[in-house]
């Protein structure tokens, strides 16, 4: 039976109005509210479903981040995760934290914890650079399910529909693999208390990325950070026929 | 290019007639309704009184002769319907003022209007009354950050005055479900309550001056905007609360706190009122300061919500769900006490389940279910609400009180949400469509039965014409007696919103 390996990022809350920062550096992240990426909630419904199914025996959940990413690994663990890993990444390390060194890590934890299954969210909405799952497949030369709608299990494979541009696509993918989840997955359940209370309890590990062998090395480097344009204010036209001759003029006619 | 303008305009009219296709049916005309109401002695509108207006307001009179008046004249409930045949869009004080005193010579009954989401019908025309419309009227004046004072027009959204007010730090006091729609003229002319009155009081508390136009057209500057201000006669408060019946609200002052830096809401389920009611003092002494919001809702509310609205609740199907928030300046305190709490009434059985929120979007939707319940009812057909104070063992006692009867009758829904933290409950009655046999099951009854239970019969929905006639069950004869005796001074023609507040002479 399988044992879960889910990733999750802490990502400010969606509701928030986003701030850059005036030396266009990076946005505002201090005193912000920040919850757990929604595709990774998604992630984590998605285990806890299978062991509720007896589809999985354990589901483990990991986090790289500073120490508030403890947080976010309660909220799993209040959702039915069993045990949580917290890999600490602070200060500069935190700025240079790239995809490419969480799925180094990610890729040595489901070897070390003996995972079966590796899933996490699609991208995080703060970066979306939806790339982690696909590297943490590759490092660990594992069949690869991305953007996941419904997943099935079978006898050694999982039967997968993909979201992709033209529609849905279905794939075979023997385990151990790694699967991302797509927004139309699951509905995550709210952590209720009886949980809450448990989840106190529950085991947090705290390692840091040497302690797995990976080191945070910068490849890219951020040059700037701006804001969108602001949007043009649009303007009303008396009658139709100059709304006509508007749509003609730029082109949409 | 002709041709696909065409066929896109008849895809927005088929999408269009689809959403009208379910509120599409007319509301019966409120004389019709009501038929014992009396059109008062006012003169009948002519093109000359037009004309007039359109010399004061060039551009902003809109007549039935050539725009749809529908939506001004239906309440935003459905249960009423006016047949005035003007609106009128002024954009400033003066115009409001040059409008009333010639409305006043003339004799022309006018329905004062904000953002239309009065639930007593008190914000659309009886008969043919003039509708004054304000939602042109919608500048901020200032914002005094120091003192947390903001001035502005009576016309302004309250949900966009808080989203303004938040980027300095400040939020509105209070907060409602009408939010989007609802004008701040309005909320003080009604003396709006809402989700927050339980932390940071009610309008009158809040609103520190305004700027109100009598009815011959006299302006009345009682803009205060100081905190403390001992001169004379307190006259904005008389405005506040009246409805419309003593002047037209144009601008206010109102006091604004700052914006908590740690909100966080626990949605409860319970298995019975005693346990909510106990729950209730739990939640007073281990939350006290930093609670912001006590609200209750009964399970067939969450079901109303769940089929209607097409949503989903955080926890299963349990007789009563509490919504508790807590506003404090420091989270990991709040934390403490908010855990502290709950331990206790899940260790004492109070408590079934429940869940705690504190991200920015789960907020929202989560507050989203509770502040839908009454959209969730209108979508049954017809709703007949109350609203009502009552002591607090017998917040919930109404329903058990009516619903097998009004089902009998044919009722589909008879429940309970509202204010558990002030006494106030909302209950509500749905059927398919208005029924005089199910009205006439309801009322009087309700309003006896408060008033015997020593409670007051409109908590924060007002009066307006809907409850004008059980003023009695509320207010002695003397008190009535020296309410007619303000709005004889205020309005000696009775041309403001008449038909309101007062019952029939």
């Amino acid at each position: 039976m399988a044992r879960v390996l889910v990733g999750v990022k802490r990502v400010i809350d969606y509701a928030v109005k986003i701030r850059v920062k005036p030396d266009k550096s990076g946005v505002v992240t201090e005193g912000v509210k920040h919850s757990m990426n929604p595709f990774d909630e998604i992630a984590v419904e998605e285990a806890v479903r299978m062991k509720e199914k007896k589809l999985a025996t354990e589901v483990i959940a990991v986090s790289c981040g500073p120490t508030q990413a403890q947080e976010t690994l309660r909220t799993a663990l209040a959702m039915g995760v069993d045990k949580a890993i917290h890999v600490e990444v602070t200060g500069k390390d935190l700025d240079t934290l790239q995809p490419i060194h969480v799925s180094k890590i990610l890729a040595k934890l489901a070897q070390d914890e003996k995972a079966d299954l590796v899933i996490v969210g699609k991208q995080a909405i703060d970066d979306d650079c939806n790339q982690t799952a696909q590297m943490t497949a590759a490092l660990l030369d594992w069949p690869q399910g991305t953007f996941a709608s419904k997943i099935e299990k079978g006898d050694g494979i999982l039967t997968i529909v993909r979201e992709i541009d033209g529609g849905l696509e279905t794939v075979k993918v023997k385990t151990p693999a790694v699967l991302s989840a797509d927004l139309r997955l699951n509905e995550p359940r709210y952590a209720t208390l009886p949980n809450i209370m448990k989840a106190k309890k529950k085991p947090l590990k705290k390692l840091t990325p040497k302690d797995l062998g990976v080191e945070i090395k910068a490849h890219q480097e951020v040059v700037s950070v701006e804001d969108p344009p602001v949007r043009q204010a649009g303007s009303i036209v008396p009658d139709v026929d100059t709304l006509a001759a508007k749509l003609k003029e730029g082109g949409f006619a | 290019m002709q041709r696909i303008y065409s066929s896109s305009l008849q895809k927005i009219n088929q999408i269009s007639q689809k959403c009208w296709k379910s509120t599409s049916t007319r509301v019966e005309l409120t004389q019709v309704r009501y038929p014992k109401l009396k059109r008062g002695n006012y003169s009948v509108i002519s093109d000359k009184h037009i004309s007039t207006f359109e010399k004061i307001i060039p551009g902003r009179v809109l007549t039935s002769a050539t725009d749809d008046l529908e939506s001004f004249n239906t309440d935003w409930l459905r249960t009423a319907r006016g047949n005035s045949s003007v609106v009128l869009k002024p954009k400033s004080t003066e115009e409001v003022s040059e409008i009333l005193k010639f409305c006043n010579q003339e004799r022309l009954a006018v329905c004062p209007q904000g953002g239309n989401t009065g639930l007593v019908a008190g914000s659309v025309p009886v008969f043919d009354e003039v509708i004054l419309n304000l939602s042109l009227m919608r500048k901020i004046e200032s914002i005094d950050t120091a003192s947390g004072v903001i001035v502005c027009e009576a016309g302004c959204i309250l949900e966009e005055l808080d989203n303004v007010l938040r980027e300095k730090d400040l939020m509105m006091p209070l907060d409602l479900g009408a939010k989007g729609s609802c004008q701040i003229g309005g909320n003080v002319s009604t003396n709006a309550g809402g989700l927050r009155l339980l932390r940071y009081g009610s309008m009158h508390a809040n609103t520190l001056g305004l700027i109100a136009v009598k009815a011959d057209g006299t302006v009345v500057d009682a803009l205060n905007c100081l905190k403390k201000d001992n001169t004379g006669y307190a006259l904005h408060h008389l405005f506040v609360g009246s409805e419309g019946t003593l002047g037209v609200v144009t601008k206010v002052a109102i006091q604004c706190p700052r914006v908590p830096q740690a909100v966080s809401l626990m949605f409860l389920g319970l298995s019975d009122f005693a346990s909510v009611m106990e729950t209730t003092q739990r939640a007073k002494g281990f939350l006290g300061e930093i609670l912001s919001s006590c609200e209750l809702m009964d399970l067939e509310c969450a079901d109303a919500v769940v089929q209607n609205m097409k949503l989903k609740l955080p926890l299963e199907r349990m007789p009563f769900y509490m919504l508790l928030e807590t506003s404090g300046s420091n989270a990991a305190h709040d934390e403490e006490k908010l855990n502290a709490f709950l331990e206790a009434v899940m260790n004492q059985g109070l408590v079934m389940d429940g869940t705690v929120i504190t991200e920015p979007s789960r907020l929202k939707a989560v507050w989203h279910l509770r502040e839908c319940i009454a959209e969730a009812l209108l979508r049954d057909g017809y709703v007949y609400k109350y609203d009502v104070t009552l002591p607090a063992q017998k917040f919930y006692d109404l329903v058990p009180f009516f619903n097998d009867k009004l089902k009998e009758a044919g009722a589909l829904r008879c429940c309970a949400f509202g204010h558990l933290g002030d006494g106030n409950v909302h209950f509500n009655v749905t059927s398919t469509e208005f029924s005089y046999k199910l009205l006439g099951l309801i009322e009087p009854s309700i309003y006896e039965w408060t008033s015997k239970h020593r409670g007051s019969i409109s908590a924060e929905h007002g009066i307006g014409l809907k409850k004008r006639d059980f003023l009695k069950f509320s207010k002695t004869a003397e008190a009535i007696e020296m309410m007619r005796d303000i709005k004889q001074v205020m309005d000696p023609n009775g041309i403001l919103n008449p038909y309101k507040v007062l019952p029939a002479i």
